[in-house]
C-alpha cells in the first residue's frame, strides 16, 4: 500500500519557487532516493513533507490522510521521522538527553524503539550516553540524529543525504542499518548525492532537477541509463 | 567625601560590619535571582525578552501582601507564586503567542504595553499607598554574626537563591519538560519536527518564569514595602543581571545577582546617591571583558531592522517638500492668529517631534532598538539647566550645551554597549535611562532631587510666547532637515545596509560598529536639543523628563507615525500629542489605556498603523 504520494507540489521559499508539480510516493517498507545535484530540490522536498516549507499548491497524503497545513510536531506524531541535513543535533545535550527528545508514545503499524534497540542498531553509541552531542564526531552524530528520530517510532523516515561527510566505514555501517529499517517495514525517503550509497539502499528513485522530476524509474533502471546520469547527476563536464 | 573616608575606615576597622553587609547584599540577590532567572528562561526558549516581568515581581509581592492577611504568611507565599504563574500563562495565551512570528520590536512593544496596563491594574486594586507586609513568623529576630546583628530572614533569603537553583538545575536536568525545554531552547524546529508541541512547551516555560518572578516579589515583602515602583526597578536591574550573567545562562544569573546585590549592599554605604550607577559601571566592567556576559556564549548576531526586506527610504518627492513647504508657512503664522495656549502647546509639539524624529534615526535609519532614549533627552535638558545654574551661562550657551551633553552621553552609552544589538540594546538602553533618571532623583545637591532645577529664563530677546515660538520652530526646523538630510547622506546609507545585513556590510569594509557608535551620539544630540527646548519652554527640568514614560511617548510617537519613513515620527508626533496626550491624560487610569492600545498595535497591526496607509498610498 502507498504509505507516502505527493502530487504536484509546489514549495516556496519566501517568493522563490523551490518545487515545481512534484509528484512521488512511497510504499510500506520500500525505500526511495531522490537523486539531483545541488539545489535540485532534494532536501526541499523532504522538508515539505515535513511541514518546514511553505507548500503553495498540491498535495501530500500519509497513509491516505492528507496533510494539509498540519505543523510539524503534528506530522511527526503521525509517525513521520526526519532527520535533517545538518544533523541539527543538541550540542548542549547528552546522548541520552537527545534520545529523550525525539521519544514518542509507541503506534500500532510501526515498530517500537528503546534505547536498547538504539544501542543493538548502532553498537557505537552505547559507550557515549552521557556524552555531550557536540562533542561527538560527525559519523557519532549523524547516527543520533537517525537514533533521535527512530525514537519517534515513525513509519516514515526521511533522512538528509545519510552519507554525507562520514568516514567510509561509517557510511558502509548506515547502509546495513538503512536495509535493516527497511526490514522492519519502515518506508525511507532519502536524498543522496552519493550514487553507490543509494544504488546499495534504494529500490526506486527520483531525479530532480531544478525543483521538478526529470525522470524516475528502479535503481538499476536509472543507473543502466548513463545518458541521464550525465544530464542530471554528474557534476563533472 | 569625608563621609565616604569614614564609611572606608569603620569597614576596615570593623571586618564583622563589611561581613553583615555582604550577608546584606546576598539576601537582597536572592529575590534578584528568581526575577532574572525568569526572565533568561523564558528567553532562551521562546526569544522574547519581557518587559513586563518586573510587574509581574511587583505582582507578586502585592498579592502576597493580600493574600497573608487571609491565609497566613507561607501559604501567602505559595498563593502569590501561583497567582502570578497563572497570570504568566494568561499572557501567554492572550498575548504573545500572536507575535512569536513578529519582529522583534513588536514583541518588545506588546511586553512593554503590558507593564503600563499592569501597573494602573495595580494601582486600581490597590491604591497608591506603598503596602508594608508582616514579618515571616519564626524568623523574626536577628542572631549575632561575628558581633552583627543579622535579621533571620535574610539568612533564610541568603538560602533561598541556591535552593531555587539547585530546584531549577534538577528539573532542567532530570525530567522530560526540562530535557525539552532545553533541546527547544537550542533549536525550536528541530524540536518541533521531533514530534514536541511547542506551544504547550511555551506557555509552561513562561509560567514557570512568571512563577519564578511571583515568587522573588513575594519574598521580599518582609524586606520591603510593595509600592508601584518595583517593577521598573527590578526590571532594570534583572536585565543587568541577565546580561552579566549571560543570556539563558541559569547559573550565570545567580553569579550575577550575588555581584549586583553585594556591590548594591557595599554602594548604599559608600555612595548613597550613586548605587544604580555603580550597578552599570559593574555592568560595563563585566562585558569589556567578556561580552557574552560571565557564562553567556556569544551572542549571535541577528540581522536588525524589523522584519525581512525593509523598503528603501525615498527623497522627499515634489509633493511632500511642497506640503512640508505650506505647513512650515502655516506654523511661521500661527503667532498671527494665537497668542495664547496653542503657541505653547505647539512648542511641545516641536520638540517632541525632534525628540521622537532622534529616535526614529536610531531605529529606522539605524536599526537599533531604544527603550530609553528619554535619557538622552532628559541629559539634554539636565544639561542645559546646569550649565545656566552653575556657570551662570545665558540661554543660547545652555541650549548648545544640551545636545553636547546628550551626545557625550550617547558616545558612553555606544562605547559600553558598543557590541550588543538587537533585544540586547533594548535592555541596556532601558538600564541605562533608569539609571539616568536615578542619578537625577539621588544626586539632590546637584540635580535638586525630586524638585528639580528651576528659573531657567530664555534670553530676554525669546521671551515673549510667539518670541520663543519661533527660536523652537527655527531649531526644530533645523533639526528635522539635518537628520532628513544625514539619513541620505553615505553615513545614512552605510547605517541601514549595516541595519539589513550587518555581515554584508562587515564583508564590504565598513566597521557597523563605528557607524552605529556614532548614529547613537547623533541621535543623542538631537534628543539633547529638544530637552533643551523643552526644558526653556517650562522654565525647569525635573527627573521625569528622563522617566521610562518618556521613552514610552517617544517610541509611540515613532510607531504612530510608522518605522519605515523619515516623515512618521513629525506625524506621530502631532497625533500623539493632539490627540493622546490630551485625551488620554485626562482619564485617570491613562497608562491603562495607553499600554492597551500599544498591545493593540503591536498584535494587531505588525507594521504600524501608519505603515499600512504608508504601503497602501505607494509613498514615502
Amino acid at each position: 500500500m502507498t504509505r507516502l504520494e505527493m502530487e504536484g507540489v509546489r514549495a516556496f521559499y519566501g517568493q522563490a519557487l523551490a518545487l515545481d508539480e512534484v509528484s512521488l510516493s512511497a510504499g510500506r517498507g520500500e525505500v526511495v532516493a531522490l537523486l539531483g545535484r545541488n539545489g535540485a530540490g532534494k532536501s526541499t522536498t523532504l522538508k515539505a513533507v515535513m511541514g518546514l516549507v511553505r507548500v503553495g499548491a498540491g498535495r501530500i497524503a500519509f497513509d491516505g490522510a492528507d496533510l494539509g497545513a498540519l505543523p510539524s510536531h503534528r506530522r511527526a506524531r503521525l509517525g513521520i521521522g526526519y532527520v535533517p541535513e545538518e544533523r541539527r543535533i543538541f550540542t548542549d545535550l547528552t546522548v541520552a538527553e537527545n534520545l529523550e527528545v525525539g521519544r514518542q508514545p509507541a503506534r500500532p503499524g510501526a515498530p517500537t524503539w528503546t534505547e536498547a534497540r538504539i544501542w543493538a542498531l548502532f553498537p557505537p553509541l552505547e559507550a557515549l550516553r552521557r556524552r555531550p552531542g557536540g562533542r561527538l564526531s560527525g559519523g557519532e552524530q549523524q547516527m543520533l540524529a537517525v537514533a533521535r528520530t527512530l525514537m519517534g517510532n515513525p513509519g516514515l523516515l526521511l533522512l538528509d543525504e545519510p552519507s554525507e561527510g562520514i568516514a567510509p566505514i561509517l557510511v558502509a555501517a548506515m547502509a546495513d542499518a538503512v536495509l535493516a529499517l527497511k526490514a522492519e517495514g519502515l518506508t525511507i525517503l532519502l536524498s543522496e548525492q552519493n550514487l553507490r550509497f543509494a544504488a546499495r539502499v534504494a529500490d526506486r528513485a527520483y531525479v530532480l532537477s531544478q525543483g521538478r522530476v526529470a525522470a524516475t524509474g528502479t535503481m538499476g533502471a536509472l543507473l543502466s541509463d548513463q545518458a541521464a546520469i550525465g544530464r542530471h547527476l554528474s557534476t563533472g563536464p | 567625601m569625608d563621609s565616604l573616608i569614614g564609611t572606608l575606615r569603620l569597614l576596615a576597622e570593623e571586618p564583622s560590619f563589611a561581613v553583615a553587609q555582604a550577608l546584606t547584599g546576598l539576601a537582597g540577590a536572592s529575590s534578584l535571582f528568581l526575577v532574572s532567572a525568569g526572565l533568561t528562561i523564558v528567553f532562551g526558549v521562546t526569544r522574547v525578552v519581557n518587559f513586563a516581568h518586573g510587574s509581574f515581581f511587583m505582582v507578586g509581592a502585592y498579592v502576597a501582601v493580600s493574600a497573608i492577611t487571609l491565609v497566613g504568611f507561607w501559604p501567602g507565599m505559595l498563593v502569590a507564586a501561583l497567582a502570578v504563574g497563572a497570570l504568566g500563562v494568561a499572557v501567554e495565551v492572550g498575548i504573545l503567542r500572536r507575535i512569536y512570528r513578529a519582529p522583534e520590536l513588536f514583541q518588545l512593544l506588546a511586553t512593554f504595553g503590558l507593564v503600563l496596563v499592569i501597573q494602573d491594574a495595580t494601582l486600581w486594586l490597590w491604591g497608591p499607598e506603598d503596602r508594608m507586609g508582616p514579618r515571616a513568623p519564626g524568623l523574626r529576630g536577628a542572631v549575632d554574626v561575628l558581633g552583627q546583628p543579622v535579621p533571620l530572614y535574610d539568612l533564610f533569603l541568603i538560602a533561598v537563591g541556591p535552593l531555587v537553583l539547585a530546584l531549577l538545575w534538577l528539573v532542567f536536568r532530570r525530567t522530560r519538560w526540562g530535557v525539552l525545554v532545553r533541546a527547544a531552547t537550542a533549536d525550536r524546529e528541530m524540536t518541533a519536527a521531533l514530534g514536541v508541541d511547542q506551544k504547550r512547551l511555551f506557555t509552561g516555560v513562561f509560567a514557570l518564569g512568571a512563577l519564578l518572578a511571583g515568587l522573588g516579589g513575594a519574598l521580599q515583602v518582609p524586606r520591603e514595602a510593595a509600592n508601584l515602583h518595583m517593577d521598573l526597578n527590578v526590571i532594570a536591574e534583572a536585565f543587568v543581571v541577565v546580561v552579566v550573567g549571560g543570556m539563558g545562562s541559569i547559573v550565570g544569573a545567580y553569579l550575577a545577582a550575588v555581584l549586583i546585590g553585594v556591590v548594591h549592599a557595599f554602594g548604599v554605604l559608600l555612595f548613597p546617591k550613586l548605587t544604580l550607577v555603580l550597578v552599570f559601571l559593574i555592568m560595563a566592567a563585566v562585558l569589556v571583558v567578556r561580552p557574552a556576559g560571565l557564562l553567556g556564549e556569544a551572542p549571535v548576531p541577528a540581522g536588525g531592522g524589523h522584519g525581512t526586506g525593509e523598503p528603501p527610504l525615498r527623497p522627499a518627492s515634489p509633493l511632500l517638500k511642497l506640503a512640508g513647504a505650506a505647513l512650515l508657512v502655516l506654523l511661521a503664522l500661527l503667532p498671527l492668529a494665537t497668542e495664547g495656549y496653542a503657541l505653547v502647546l505647539m512648542v511641545d509639539v516641536l520638540a517632541l517631534a525632534l525628540f521622537a524624529a532622534s529616535l526614529h534615526f536610531l531605529m529606522g535609519v539605524g536599526g537599533m532598538i531604544s527603550f530609553g532614549h528619554a535619557a538622552y533627552f532628559g541629559i539634554g535638558a539636565y544639561g542645559a539647566a546646569l550649565a545656566a545654574k552653575y556657570l551662570a551661562a545665558p540661554m543660547e550657551l545652555a541650549l548648545a550645551f544640551a545636545p553636547l551633553a546628550a551626545a557625550v552621553a550617547g558616545l558612553a552609552f555606544g562605547w559600553l554597549c558598543g557590541r550588543a544589538s538587537g533585544v540586547y540594546l533594548a535592555m541596556l538602553s532601558l538600564a541605562f535611562a533608569q539609571i539616568a533618571w536615578s542619578v537625577a532623583v539621588q544626586w539632590l545637591e546637584v540635580t535638586g532631587g525630586d524638585n528639580g532645577i528651576l528659573g531657567l529664563w530664555p534670553s530676554p530677546w525669546a521671551a515673549g510666547p510667539g518670541a520663543y515660538y519661533y527660536l523652537t520652530l527655527g531649531l526644530t526646523t533645523a533639526g528635522l532637515l539635518a537628520i532628513r538630510w544625514l539619513a541620505h547622506t553615505p553615513f545614512g546609507q552605510s547605517l541601514r545596509a549595516g541595519r539589513d545585513s550587518p555581515r554584508r556590510a562587515e564583508a564590504l569594509g565598513m566597521s557597523v560598529g563605528a557607524r552605529q557608535w556614532a548614529a547613537v551620539a547623533v541621535a543623542g544630540a538631537f534628543a539633547g536639543l529638544a530637552g533643551g527646548l523643552f526644558a526653556y519652554a517650562k522654565g525647569s527640568v525635573f527627573p521625569s523628563f528622563l522617566a521610562i514614560s518618556r521613552s514610552v511617548d517617544g517610541l509611540v510617537m515613532v510607531l504612530l507615525g510608522g518605522v519605515q519613513s523619515l516623515t512618521g515620527p513629525i506625524v506621530g508626533a502631532i497625533a500623539y500629542i493632539g490627540l493622546a496626550d490630551q485625551l488620554v491624560r485626562g482619564v485617570e487610569y491613562w497608562r491603562l489605556v495607553l499600554g492597551a492600545t500599544i498591545i493593540l498595535l503591536a498584535v494587531a497591526f505588525r507594521g504600524g498603523l501608519a505603515g499600512i496607509a504608508i504601503r497602501r498610498a505607494g509613498a514615502p
